[in-house]
């Protein structure tokens, strides 16, 4: 790498921080949780995270966002599944997620605050998913 | 395609003495062989702290905290949380209260940690430049560089009341102030980092976490003092530190970050690693700059102080690794974010190397005015095996012990200045019932012996004297003349000695007077070491109601000196017993009696 002027230095900082941020975990608020059990995997999980993760690189999110990955969420009928917890908006899980649709979902329930509704599963019965 | 997991392996030397460098290998290896290479990261990290239960292993952003763990769970982390997504339970971190997995902002370790200094270690690699930068690293020089004057960055300093992390607590901004007075052709930047004290680690684990953030403040001070030469002297026993130093040095001086023109500024400023050879004066400042000198390590009579007339005769700044370390932040969020945090006289945070007989031992980062009681119990876990708390050394060689009566106090430069002890550079020993305390004041005598440079004779018959008196108390030969004529040296040598270690020598036994004076007074009046370390004042005996003849202790004995039989009993030939206390150790019916 040749040497850098200050300017260089910022644009250097400003690309490296996405790879920093999802590092991180403090002080996110949304999280995105992808189910890749057996069933998730094999239903197609795998694409759809990698789309959460670029939609969610590309609209500038990655500093706010966590995504992780759980086992299966006992909605193996429509998997892939994907949950969505964000302050403002209700924990909500989307069945049948593929690529598309993950990226819909970031750019509709997390940007734009609305459900995504074809998708909606709901939650399992919370006692169910608590003990 | 970026990165969906990021396997943070802890890199300091702890950890990689238990195979950490194996465990990341093996986690590479893995991920290429289960087909995931892409999808993970393996980051080789600077110390997460936690060393009581190291190797640590951190999955993000998963946040799964594995500890303890071993080169052949890679396999098993790989296929099983990375492929599957799930969390290999086994390994998680447990405590004894809470049997279920806990978060890692849960785990008691870290509750009360407040991290500046080691706030990349355990997060960046710290041999990749863009990780440092990307978590605002250089940012602080780039501001320095491109919009405040030298004043400026004074006035900050001082606004932040950062005091010397290297012991003594002198404003850092006013060293810098009498350095950037002076008009000279030559000015210096030094980096001590000649960390000496039996038990302290920060330095090291700060060098070998986040070395740029050193480089970076050394740079912010060349400009700031105008220097256009730095050294960073770091002892030779530190070679990981060392390799990291290089390479972060080599990838700055690529970037531009340091050499000529820095950032297409016009500013210079280059640095370069000078190796102790581990003698502890060289940490005393004055020392250490003969040492880069070529001369011998030894001390000179201050003033002038080296921020006047320093290394080669000219106005040098010599701060301590972990003062270094606090600067870039200083800058970046400003002196007022900074002196928020802390006491009144004592701004910021400190980093103990916690050790001793406590349940977590580890590097610790807590604010100014924290109670040695939340560090030692809250953080630390407590003492080991609930034996009982009898004090804790601050400080090594050159601070004292603090009591329990003392736990409760919040820990600044003054109130350990005021408790006998001082901060030192950061070694925090906990001691249980089972240490003396004279014994413990012989060590650090010792270790002053050995280290004393030889210069001054306040230092260098002082510390043998009051070592012979120490090895006479120990051996049971002390008098009550001896206990007097030990606080008459130390108190002498405080007043007289030419440099720190010298002043500073008598203090662990001072300290230990002062506090525990009935134990040096059993030692000499009644024969005895309540402790049972001092092995001329123990004798071991078996209480022959409580023994049950099965002779595990005369199969113990490495000289053959208990006899008995099941009936008989057992007995412990007191001559020929060499007091190594394998028989107290091994019997399970308290029989073994130790007085």
């Amino acid at each position: 790498m040749a040497k850098m002027t200050l300017d260089q230095l910022r644009k250097l900082r400003e690309e490296k921080k996405g790879d920093m941020a999802r590092r991180e975990t403090e002080g996110k608020t949304i999280q995105i949780i992808v189910g890749m059990g057996t069933c998730g995997i094999a239903a197609g999980a795998k694409a759809a995270f990698d789309a959460i993760v670029k939609t969610v690189d590309e609209s500038g999110l990655t500093s706010q966002v966590v995504i992780r990955q759980t086992g299966c969420m006992g909605l193996c009928h429509v998997e892939p599944t994907v949950e969505v917890v964000m302050p403002g908006m209700p924990a909500t899980i989307y069945g049948r997620v593929d690529a598309d649709v993950a990226a819909e979902i970031v750019k509709k329930h997390i940007v734009g605050k609305t459900l995504v509704d074809k998708h909606i599963y709901d939650r399992p019965a919370v006692d169910i998913v608590k003990k | 395609m970026a990165y969906k997991h990021f396997i943070l392996v802890c890199g300091g030397t702890g950890c990689e003495s238990s195979k950490a460098d194996d465990i990341y290998k093996e986690l590479i290896s893995q991920a290429e062989a289960q087909g995931v290479k892409d999808d993970v990261q393996v980051v080789k990290t600077g110390c997460f702290g936690f060393c009581e239960k190291g190797p640590i292993v951190k999955v993000l952003p998963a946040e799964s905290f594995y500890v303890e763990v071993k080169p052949s769970d890679a396999k098993e982390i790989i296929a099983e949380q990375i492929v599957k997504g799930r969390e290999v339970t086994r390994l998680l971190y447990k405590d004894d209260k809470q049997k279920d997995r806990i978060k890692v902002e849960d785990i008691q370790f870290y509750q009360k940690q407040f991290r500046i200094v080691l706030r990349n270690c355990g997060i960046i690699n710290p041999e990749n430049i863009d990780e440092y930068i990307a978590r605002d690293g250089y940012a602080a020089l780039e501001k320095v560089l491109s919009s405040m004057k030298p004043n400026d960055v004074i006035a900050e300093l001082k606004k932040s009341g950062l005091r010397g992390r290297g012991g003594a607590g002198f404003p850092t901004w006013r060293k810098w102030e009498f350095s950037r007075g002076p008009q000279a052709d030559q000015k210096y930047v030094v980096c001590n980092a000649d960390e000496g004290d039996p038990g302290a680690y920060m330095d090291r684990s700060t060098v070998e976490g986040d070395p740029h953030s050193v480089i970076e403040a050394m740079a912010i001070c060349g400009y700031t003092i105008g220097a256009s030469k730095g050294f960073v002297y770091i002892r030779a026993e530190y070679p990981l530190a060392i390799e990291r130093l290089k390479i972060a040095i080599a990838q700055a001086k690529d970037y531009g970050l340091l050499g000529d023109n820095i950032l297409g500024t016009g500013f210079s400023f280059d640095l370069e690693i000078r190796l102790g050879a581990g003698a502890f004066v060289c940490g005393e400042e004055t020392a250490l700059l003969k040492s880069i000198e070529g001369s011998r390590g030894m001390p000179i009579p201050r003033p002038p102080f080296p921020a006047i007339k320093g290394l080669w005769g000219k106005p040098t700044v010599i701060n301590n690794v972990e003062t270094w370390a606090n600067i870039p932040v200083i800058i970046t969020k400003g002196g007022d974010w900074f002196a928020k945090i802390g006491t009144e006289t004592s701004k910021g945070t400190k980093v103990f190397a916690l050790t001793g007989k406590v349940n977590n031992s580890g590097l610790v980062e807590v604010p100014m005015g924290t109670t040695l009681r939340e560090i030692i119990y809250d953080i630390g876990g407590g003492i080991r095996g609930g034996k009982k708390f009898k004090g804790a050394q601050t400080g090594g060689p050159s601070g004292g012990i603090i009591t329990e009566e003392f736990l409760d106090l919040p820990i600044d430069y003054e109130s350990l200045t005021g408790l006998g002890s001082m901060m030192g550079s950061g070694g925090l020993i906990v001691m249980d019932e089972d240490d003396c305390v004279v014994d413990v004041s012989k060590f650090y005598m010792e270790f002053c012996v050995d280290e004393s440079c030889g210069k001054c004779a306040p230092c260098r018959i002082g510390t043998n004297q009051m070592h012979s008196i120490l090895e006479r108390i120990t051996k049971g030969t002390g008098t009550m003349e001896d206990l007097d004529k030990l606080e008459k040296i130390g108190h002498a040598m405080k007043r007289a000695a030419l440099c720190g270690l010298g002043q500073t020598a008598p203090n662990p036994t001072l300290s230990t007077i002062r506090r525990f004076r009935d134990e040096y007074l059993e030692h000499i009046v009644d024969k005895k070491c309540r402790a049972g370390k001092c092995k001329d004042l123990v004798v071991f005996s078996i209480d022959k109601d409580k023994c049950i003849g099965c002779g595990l202790c005369a199969r113990k004995c490495p000289v053959n000196c208990i006899t008995g039989d099941k009936t008989q009993k057992y007995t412990i030939n007191a001559e020929a017993c060499i007091k190594c206390g394998e028989c107290f150790k091994v019997c399970k019916f308290g029989a073994v009696l130790k007085n």
